[in-house]
């Protein structure tokens, strides 16, 4: 299969471990079904970046599928740089907002649904962590911006509608900052109750008499 | 003085006479041309009553596929047959009709007379002339028996509410009524007649191929209104706008169908993939979406038809190996470096290619054609031929365009064009630039 998915790893670097630049994010070891949403929303035009679309316009859902199992099988070392220095206010209001959200504003914290260690939850949310600040602030504000979407329900874009830009900034600062622990693998919690409901994600979502 | 005068005069007359003559001339000429642009085939009628007849609509579906309607009448990501693909052209962008049967937005209030007449005719149901970025000129040989049944499958489908997205044509192209000229030119009506003198699998070929398979869409030459040219059937051509080549489809060697046996023609239609070479661009979708489809019958007798095109006329090249390569001075040595360091492994040391994983190159109508933008386009971005059911793990060929330069990619393009017996011009690090952005 390696061979096969050669036109991946050239940029996502070997095994998918990710690029030289913050643009090509690793992929080895998401969860699987994350992945194969993935392809799908670039073949079909829900993600925007044409050299991927270019690449799976002519591939059927079975082999997007075999190759999202691939690489969520792999799982090469993380090769993190030294953890940036952030301001002291930017770490504070990130963390809180990974943590606790924005209860005021009706914004979840991210460990609702990606897991209170940030690693995803199997089969399809991903992890937070070991991704590059300007990857992290791209797929937020193209959120935002309505160039990156799921088949709704699109829980993330509900999400980040209203979060102002310095808070978005914030988010993407701490959780590039993070060091990536050593098991760090997309979690088997299938009881998880998500806030709001997402496209393609089997897990619970609390009613709407339970949520605050 | 009186004399001159009056010759003045009568030169005026004659003048004036010869200018009416000319303006009556013209005003025919534009009445007939309309006429004869606007001009419908006798209604042939209908061959069905029941257009709900389970085995008609699955006929119909199969002639869809055939005539892989659903590429152009489906938006990336959009509800099938609910239109707005965009149809670049020179002429401005035409955007695929919902043909769903929706009663306000799509064709639901068609009747199959209608849809006969929009497919032999190129008329709408309201009588308007249709852009030939809908192939009529080749659908005017689908039989009235296979219209019907796509008539019956186009609706069964779901229906879909979705106004039709207008079309940006320049001026004059945005004025319908200017189709009537175009068509008195280059366009008539006319069924497929199978030849008599020719067996069944010939005559089979020849109606998909000029029918609903258009393939003379993308593998005609067009002229500078876009019309196929007549003089050069499927002889191969840059596709306007779309920026690939799509190869001669006659029996030229090299640079045509000459040296491909049936069987490896019929590969490539059916699985994407041959000894002699892999669908790419367009070519791919036309594989993915329509004909790894066909039956065994139907891809066998398009095959077995064009190994019987006559050869086309080539394309001019510059006449000696010398003038080919000139200003490539230093490119080989350089391409040829590139090339042992990236393409070796998959592409193999005399470009043979490992089937069914890699295409060769020695000898790849793709890589050997006049415009070298296929090979240039493969390299720069990659691609994976299309996944079949004959293919359906296909191998991917990695993108270079952010590893190599302009120059690199010009480099070993023109050393795969000049190498193993392939014999084609050079390519400047200019002619690569132009297709960094993907369409």
């Amino acid at each position: 299969m390696a061979d096969r998915v050669a036109a991946c790893t050239a940029c996502h670097g070997s095994q998918g471990r990710a690029g030289n630049d913050g643009y090509y994010p690793r992929i080895a070891g998401k969860p699987a079904d994350y992945l194969y949403h993935q392809l799908l929303n670039f073949r079909d035009g829900r993600r925007q970046y044409a050299p991927m679309t270019w690449l799976l316009q002519t591939l059927p859902d079975d082999y997007l599928r075999d190759i999202a199992t691939h690489f969520a099988n792999q799982h090469p070392p993380y090769e993190m740089g030294p953890a940036p220095h952030l301001p002291p206010a930017v770490r504070q209001r990130g963390e809180q907002l990974v943590r606790q959200g924005d209860p005021g504003r009706g914004t979840p914290a991210c460990i609702a649904c990606h897991g209170s260690d940030l690693a995803g939850i199997s089969p399809a949310i991903p992890g937070l962590l070991g991704l590059p600040r300007d990857y992290i602030l791209a797929q937020l504000g193209a959120w935002q911006g309505r160039t990156r979407a799921t088949p709704e329900p699109d829980c993330m874009a509900k999400v980040i509608a209203g979060v102002p830009p310095e808070d978005v900034a914030a988010v993407a600062a701490w959780l590039s900052a993070q060091p990536v622990p050593d098991d760090y693998r997309p979690r088997e919690a299938p009881d998880t109750v998500l806030p709001l409901a997402c496209h393609g994600v089997p897990q619970p979502v609390a009613s709407p008499k339970e949520a605050p | 003085m009186t004399a001159s005068r009056m010759s003045r005069s009568g030169a005026g007359r004659w003048v004036r006479r010869g200018a009416s003559i000319v303006l009556v001339l013209l005003l025919l000429l534009l009445v007939a041309g309309y006429w004869l642009g606007t001009d419908d085939d006798e209604l042939v009628p209908a061959t069905t009553s029941d257009f709900s007849d389970p085995t008609l609509i699955q006929r119909g579906a199969y002639l869809a596929l055939a005539g892989n309607c659903l590429t152009c009448h489906t938006a990336r990501g959009g509800q099938d047959y609910a239109g707005g693909r965009a149809v670049p052209t020179p002429f401005g962008t035409l955007y695929g009709s919902n043909i769903t049967p929706d009663e306000a937005t799509g064709i639901g209030s068609w009747t199959s007379d209608d849809f006969w007449r929009a497919l032999h005719n190129g008329k709408s149901k309201n009588g308007d002339l249709l852009y030939p970025a809908f192939p009529y000129p080749n659908y005017t040989n689908v039989t009235r028996a296979d219209a019907d049944a796509l008539y019956a499958y186009l609706r069964s489908i779901p229906p879909v509410s979705r106004e039709n997205t207008p079309n940006t044509l320049r001026f004059p192209y945005n004025q319908r009524f200017s189709l009537a000229y175009w068509r008195a030119l280059y366009f008539r009506p006319g069924v497929h007649r199978d030849d008599p003198g020719q067996d069944a699998a010939l005559n089979r070929g020849a109606y998909l191929v000029n029918g609903l398979t258009h393939c003379a869409a993308c593998h005609t030459p067009r002229n500078g209104l876009g019309a196929t040219r007549s003089n050069a059937t499927l002889a191969g051509g840059t596709i306007p706008m779309l920026d690939w080549y799509a190869p001669p489809l006659s029996s030229n060697r090299p640079h045509g169908l000459g040296d491909w046996t049936p069987e490896q023609i019929a590969s490539l239609l059916k699985t994407g993939i041959s000894e002699r070479g892999t669908a790419s661009g367009p070519m791919a979708e036309v594989v993915f979406q329509s004909l790894q489809y066909l039956s065994d019958e139907d891809v066998g007798a398009i095959a077995s038809y064009l190994k019987t095109l006559p050869e086309s006329p080539e394309q001019a090249v510059a006449a000696s190996q010398a003038e080919r390569m000139q200003g490539a001075a230093g490119m080989l040595g350089q391409g040829q470096n590139i090339y042992e360091a990236q393409c070796i492994d998959c592409h193999g040391a005399k470009g043979e290619g490992r089937h069914p994983a890699y295409p060769r190159l020695a000898g790849n109508l793709s890589v050997m054609s006049p415009d070298a933008v296929n090979a240039i386009q493969a390299v720069l971005n990659g691609g994976f031929p299309p996944g079949t059911a004959g293919n359906p793990q296909p191998y991917g060929m990695p993108p270079f365009r952010q590893t190599l330069s302009d120059s690199d990619v010009a480099a070993v393009v023109t050393f795969i064009r000049a190498s193993w017996g392939n014999d084609a011009a050079a390519v400047s690090p200019a002619d690569v630039r132009r297709y960094r952005t993907i369409r």
